[in-house]
């Protein structure tokens, strides 16, 4: 029963979520807007978000370098490890793990800036100037998440690669051209537009969620809770629709 | 100018507003009174248009804006200047954008004029050579001016001060009471002025109602204030923990 309970809030959840969205796109496609507000945005969740994304994409590439090595060595194959660290970054870690950084620091943070802003009467004060607190603040949101997360993730493959690199050229004595061209070569376009697509649509999910929570808050204690439930959701929605969207192309495509 | 007919506001089980019913009259101050939690922010928000009653009419003009859609709400919505009980300003804006915001949303004005304008609005609220900073920089009583020229700069017919000096210091509300009684003078505004600080709504308004439990007990002036025998009202009044108004009726 209690199961049964769940998962009805969490349909509803997402039909409330749902309508939300619907009013994101009727917004983006029914007004003129400025470029400033925009760029703004883009500072703040992209930008601000490269130091963050380099350090844990280079370190991750390493990681799976060292461990994918110790099995290839078993197979005396070890000139694979290129291959397998291009191949798990760009189809799979890269989007996953960048979107989880940005969920849990753009993402929350763009919940506790809107969750302050309905406490503090400012969401009221844009109303009340009749202006649509969706198309205002949301929207920009949305555009810029879309537009950064691919450039984000594109940009964390490369930093993955070179820190698997790193690891072949100077453990292993795989030589530079080598480890690239074994990389290049294992790539296949799909592979490149699965990665740019997951990330483009994990981007959305992230604001989708994390302006919908913002919105929730009616007290300061609130906020926290809706911090955290936006980092939780947006974590759960990012690997339900990574687990489609593999489905999709790697199955289906 | 503004006309409240039997409005009654819900939410889930608890009813906030109970028929509530006053006018407002046009370039009066009028001032709401009530103990916090009383209805008064949600009988505010009624009246600009930002939440709707469940039952009852507020005209504004004649316009009965219960009975409007969202386009024509928020064009009844610019008549309205608000002061709000936080001073919600926009956090992420500079002061100057905060004020001149308006003017950025709605109007084809060049920047250099709406620079102008937003100085020259600052200066009539006190505050010079702020524009470049940001809310937080300012304190509590600057904040509430800064809202307060938000609210005049685009000359709205009807000014509504949600708790305009709530959690600023005593010589700063001096300061914003004589603000606001020399800006309706000044601007010949409707004033509606909701606060549960009696000594400050008394230097202001022209006419008052007192809401408690959703209801309004008290409508009149301020010589009708004085010679109200309603118990309720003279707990308020002078302050009383002891007497009808118990703790839990709000």
């Amino acid at each position: 029963m209690k199961t049964i309970n769940k998962l009805g809030s969490f349909f509803r959840y997402l039909i409330k979520v749902a309508a939300f969205i619907k009013d994101i796109f009727w917004w983006l496609f029914t007004k003129k807007r400025s470029i400033k507000p925009i760029i703004r945005e883009i500072i703040l969740i992209g930008v601000n978000s490269i130091f963050l994304v380099s350090l844990i994409a280079f370190f991750i590439g390493i990681i799976i370098a060292f461990q994918t090595a110790r099995q290839l060595q078993a197979f005396d194959s070890v000139i694979q490890l290129a291959t397998l660290v291009a191949l798990s970054l760009v189809r799979e870690l890269g989007p996953v793990i960048g979107s989880l950084i940005v969920a849990a620091r753009s993402g929350a943070s763009i919940t506790a800036g809107i969750g302050s802003m309905k406490i503090s009467q400012q969401i009221d004060a844009l109303e009340a100037f009749g202006v649509e607190p969706i198309d205002y603040l949301v929207v920009p949101k949305f555009i810029a998440l879309i537009v950064c997360m691919p450039i984000l993730i594109i940009y964390a493959d490369c930093l993955g690669i070179i820190g698997g690199c790193l690891v072949g050229l100077n453990k292993f004595g795989i030589p530079f051209g080598l480890y690239f061209r074994m990389t290049f070569d294992a790539l296949a376009m799909k592979d490149i537009v699965s990665g740019i697509v997951k990330s483009i649509s994990f981007g959305a999910v992230i604001a989708f969620v994390s302006c919908y929570e913002g919105f929730r808050p009616f007290s300061s204690i609130d906020v926290s809770k809706a911090v955290t439930r936006s980092v939780v959701r947006s974590f759960i929605m990012i690997i339900i629709c990574d687990c489609f969207l593999t489905g999709i192309f790697y199955f289906w495509l | 100018m503004i006309e409240i007919k039997n409005i009654y506001k819900s939410f889930g089980d608890k009813v906030v507003l109970k028929g509530v019913n006053f006018t407002v009259g046009k370039g009066e101050t009028f001032l709401m009174i009530g103990r916090s939690g009383a209805g008064k922010t949600v009988l505010l928000k009624n009246i600009i248009g930002l939440l709707s009653p469940d039952i009852g009419s507020i005209y504004i003009d004649g316009v009965d804006i219960t009975q409007l859609n969202k386009k024509e709400l928020e064009k009844v919505r610019l008549q309205f200047g608000l002061v709000f009980q936080h001073s919600a300003l926009f956090d992420f804006l500079s002061i100057g954008e905060n004020v001149g915001f308006f003017l950025y949303q709605y109007t084809d004005l060049s920047k250099m004029i709406i620079k102008k304008r937003v100085k020259d609005t600052l200066a009539l609220v006190g505050l010079e050579g702020i524009e470049d900073l940001y809310p937080y920089e300012l304190s509590g009583g600057m904040q509430k001016r800064v809202a307060i020229a938000r609210a005049v700069i685009y000359n709205p017919k009807i000014i509504i001060y949600d708790e305009p000096t709530t959690g600023i210091d005593p010589i700063a509300v001096d300061k914003i009471v004589s603000l606001i009684d020399d800006l309706h003078h000044r601007l010949s505004i409707t004033s509606l002025v909701v606060t549960h600080d009696l000594e400050v709504g008394l230097k202001l308004a022209d006419r008052l109602v007192f809401l408690l439990g959703g209801k309004i007990i008290f409508e009149g002036d301020k010589k009708d204030l004085k010679e109200s025998d309603d118990k309720r009202l003279k707990q308020f009044l002078e302050g009383s923990s002891g007497g009808p108004i118990k703790e839990m009726e709000v």
